[in-house]
């Protein structure tokens, strides 16, 4: 599978504190060395505080940009870092055909830790992809993360994962540059140890 | 890698705000000044970070005011200069810029605003376009990631070319956004400054009109230097059915909108970077492509209405306006392309239809119906939460209705339950105490109640001090709260006058809040909010102490500061669970009903309160909550 649309939209979504800025970075410098232009728009809940956020990466070959937030229904993929965070995104742009590709570890909000809210069941996320998306891939990138020392690694993971898809036209190889180009030391080998992990739970 | 890299030529992925502080490096620019503030800050952030590689002057000033005017103070002296703020901070600035634009400047200076139309980080959404207007400044709008950085570099030129101020306006989608930017050469040569003491900058002495004369006269300098401009231009066929005029941020959803509605053979466009004042011919020879124009902006309809005003004064007759007046766009809340989409497609009897209406029943039914709300809340360990807690539990206790007037920061959460819905009053900075100051006076009236105004460490310092003055010195009957957080939270703990760096991270000196209160003659008492016990204690003494202006001072750092030091939890909490009675207990989940700090959760299963290890920071503070003193704390040392 390898989308290629004028533009590819591709929403990364979580929670404040989760660095899904970081991988619309990793991404969207990757894909600019590719010659696309892109643009990458950020969107905030109430509050930077442990709220919704959400990055909207835009990959295309026209010369003019694409605005920084994806009209409604025209998310082509959505990868979520937080369940519940998936599956607003879903609601607000997604469409039949978007591909979905979540972590399955929630970050309760305060509602649900207080017991005013239930938090959706795993079976429930999963049934309403099934209704709403053309596929979705669940990976339990958090215990992945927690499994190499450090639950921030949450969304290299995903990246992985992400990657691990091929529903971008973009080759594994390009990314690991970006993450070799980022993190030095120490901190690169288990970088890549987690995009590889996350690579590999999806294929 | 970072703004200063000298690599002319080169593709960067850059963010709006990082590509107008590598514009004004781009341009030579030796000082740059700013007050924090959402969208903006990002600008002296990363101008700050290069200051020393570039011999740059940077600072995060006092507040919006004190800004501009130490970077006019450069651009007098042969500087180049830019100051940034966000929307509100113009209005604080505006007292001096609408005098600097009389007397003029010597050297480049540029006058940077963040807009937040839909308000996503403030507390209004004004257009400062208006203002900009109402004071003769000439108004640049970048569109894109590259605009940005070539527009700020010309705004430079632009302002020697007139001797004055030049704005470039910004909105959250532009500054925060990132794209391609090609970067342009960085200059050699360094800055020299001197005043040239045989000039006088002044408005006073009877000039003042005549220099506003001039002004005006500027104007149409400008005007016609805009004609030339490379960031006006227009797409589209010679004679399109609808002409849209846009600019900023517009144009991007502009754009989108015609590509995807693909209708690029019947829509014109004519874009303007240029947005006050208008270039008479580049604006005559577009309008006359079409009668029917349709304008997209964001915030105001500030385009819409100068344009109809140049037609009934150029073009009268013939044309037909829409957008916000017509009600195509709104006049508040942020743009999108749907809304672009929408207004283009009604105007040509299309059909548009984003998401199929089966689609969008079924997102309803299946899911939106089970995604949890997440809303706005203090962090974990929040010193905040503790001193509304304790403010809660004194004002109850005084039992005389107190009044709370807020301030802006994270603070301003205490209008929320996460902050016991305490604050009734919140406005601009610094009106916290100004409010105060005035409840306090009311007791002619039979006014009874106690007041007290919240303010943190740097909005003390940016607008608190002056109404303080004014409450003592009036004798207002006053609490003022100073939350000291140690730097300024809410915007990425930007220093300010009381802590100890500047902004490329250099040793300054810090003022010291208590000293200078002390200095004025107020008693003020201070207390660690994790001390709980006798926080309350002190905001109930303090409460009583009836007549005179007096000034708490609640000192912790900020959790996020603790966490990014590094300093772990200060005491190991659980809760000890055959004293929590759980459902059955009188108290109906206390804790976590009332109390509502994310470190304490309700587990279904068990019934009980439960510490969620992974997100408390162990401050403590919610060991006296629980009723049955089931929450406890093991000190760690
Ligand atoms: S950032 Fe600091 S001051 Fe702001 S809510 Fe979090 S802990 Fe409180
Ligand atoms: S100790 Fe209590 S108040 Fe402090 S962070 Fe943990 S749960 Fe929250």
């Amino acid at each position: 599978m390898n989308l290629d649309k004028e533009p590819i939209n591709l929403i990364i979504t979580g929670v404040g504190g989760q660095g899904n800025i970081l991988i619309s970075k990793l991404l969207g410098q990757a894909f600019m060395e590719e010659g696309y232009t892109i643009t990458i728009g950020e969107t905030y809940g109430a509050t930077q505080r442990g709220g919704s956020v959400a990055s909207h990466v835009r990959i295309s070959k026209e010369k003019v940009p694409y605005s920084p937030v994806t009209p409604k229904g025209r998310a082509d993929i959505i990868l979520g870092l937080e369940p519940s965070e998936t599956m607003r995104m879903v609601t607000s742009f997604g469409y039949e055909g978007t591909m979905v590709v979540t972590n399955t570890r929630p970050i309760h909000p305060l509602e649900v830790a207080i017991g005013e809210v239930e938090y959706p069941s795993q079976e429930r996320i999963e049934a309403c992809m099934k209704e709403l998306v053309d596929r979705a891939w669940y990976v339990n990138a958090s215990d992945i993360a927690l499994g190499l020392g450090n639950a921030l690694l949450t969304n290299i993971v995903m990246t992985g994962a992400l990657m691990g898809t091929s529903l971008l036209p973009l080759g594994r190889e390009k990314i690991e540059r970006q993450l070799k180009l980022t993190f030095k030391g120490g901190k690169q080998a288990v970088n890549l140890e987690a995009f590889e992990l996350g690579y590999t739970a999806v294929t | 890698m970072g703004i200063e890299i000298n690599k002319p030529g080169s593709m960067e992925l850059l963010m709006g705000n990082e590509a107008i502080a590598r514009g004004a490096l781009e341009a030579g620019v030796g000082v740059a000044t700013a007050y924090p503030g959402t969208p903006s800050s990002e600008i002296i952030t990363n101008l700050g970070k290069v200051a020393k590689k570039m011999g740059l002057y940077v600072e995060w000033s006092i507040n919006e005011k004190v800004a501009v005017e130490v970077a006019a103070a450069a651009a007098l002296s042969g500087v180049r200069s830019i100051s940034a703020m966000k929307q509100n901070g113009l209005n604080v600035a505006l007292d001096f810029l609408a005098n600097l634009v009389l007397s003029g400047i010597n050297k480049g200076m540029v006058l940077m605003v963040g807009d937040d139309p839909g308000a996503q980080s403030s507390s209004n959404e004004q257009d400062s376009r208006d203002l900009a207007k109402a004071i003769d400044i000439p108004i640049l709008e970048p569109a894109t990631f590259q605009e940005c950085k070539d527009m700020t570099k010309w705004a430079f030129e632009l302002s020697e070319v007139i001797s004055n101020v030049v704005m470039l306006r910004s909105v959250t989608r532009v500054s925060h956004a990132r794209g391609n930017v090609i970067l342009g050469e960085l200059p050699a040569e360094k800055n020299r400054a001197h005043f040239d003491t045989s000039k006088k900058y002044r408005g006073i002495g009877g000039v003042a009109a005549g220099l506003h004369q001039a002004v005006h006269e500027k104007s149409k300098k400008v005007a016609e230097i805009f004609e030339s401009s490379p960031f006006n231009f227009y797409s589209g066929p010679e004679k399109p059915g609808l002409l849209i005029f846009t600019c900023g941020s517009g144009w991007l959803y502009t754009m989108e909108a015609i590509r995807t509605l693909g209708i690029e053979g019947s829509v014109g466009v004519a874009k303007l970077g240029t947005t006050w004042p208008l270039p008479h011919k580049f604006i005559k020879t577009n309008l006359a492509r079409s009668e029917r124009v349709l304008v997209i902006e964001e915030v105001d309809s500030f385009l819409e209405t100068n344009l109809k005003e140049f037609v009934v004064d150029h073009m009268p007759g013939y044309h037909k306006f829409y957008g916000k007046t017509s009600g195509h766009t709104r006049p508040y809340g942020e743009l999108n392309v749907d809304m672009v989409m929408g207004a283009i497609a009604s105007l040509l009897s299309m059909e548009y239809v984003a998401l199929s209406p089966e689609y969008e029943k079924k997102s309803r039914e299946v899911a939106a119906a089970w995604v949890p709300p997440r809303t706005s809340q203090l962090c974990p360990g929040c010193p905040h939460r503790a001193t509304y807690w304790a403010m809660k539990d004194a004002l109850k206790k005084d039992g005389r209705d107190g009044v709370v007037a807020g301030d802006i920061g994270c603070y301003a959460m205490g209008v929320f339950p996460t902050g016991f819905s305490q604050i009734n009053t919140i406005h601009a900075m610094g009106s916290g105490m100004g409010v105060a100051s005035g409840l306090g006076k009311l007791d002619i009236f039979g006014f009874k109640q106690p007041v007290l105004a919240m303010t943190g460490d740097s909005t003390f310092f940016h607008a608190v001090v002056p109404p303080l003055l004014n409450a003592i010195h009036s004798e207002a009957d006053v609490v003022l709260v100073v939350m000291d957080n140690s730097g300024t939270a809410m915007t990425g703990f930007q220093p300010h006058p009381g802590t100890d760096k500047g902004a490329s991270g250099e040793a300054r000196p810090k003022v010291s809040v208590e000293k200078l209160c002390e200095s004025l003659g107020v008693p003020v008492t201070k207390v660690d909010p994790y001390d709980m016990a006798a926080t309350k204690k002190a905001f109930y003494d303090v409460l009583q102490d009836k007549g005179k202006t007096r000034v708490i001072i609640s000192r912790r750092e900020c959790a996020l500061i603790r966490a990014n030091m590094q300093l772990g939890p200060i005491a190991k909490m659980h809760i000890e669970s055959e004293k929590c009675f759980g459902d059955d207990c009188g108290c109906n989940r206390y804790c976590t009903r009332v109390f509502k700090c994310p470190g304490l959760m309700w587990d279904k299963e068990a019934h009980k309160a439960r510490i969620d290890e992974a997100v408390c920071t162990g401050c403590g503070v919610c060991v006296g909550v629980c009723p049955q003193s089931a929450i406890v704390a093991e000190a760690i040392k």
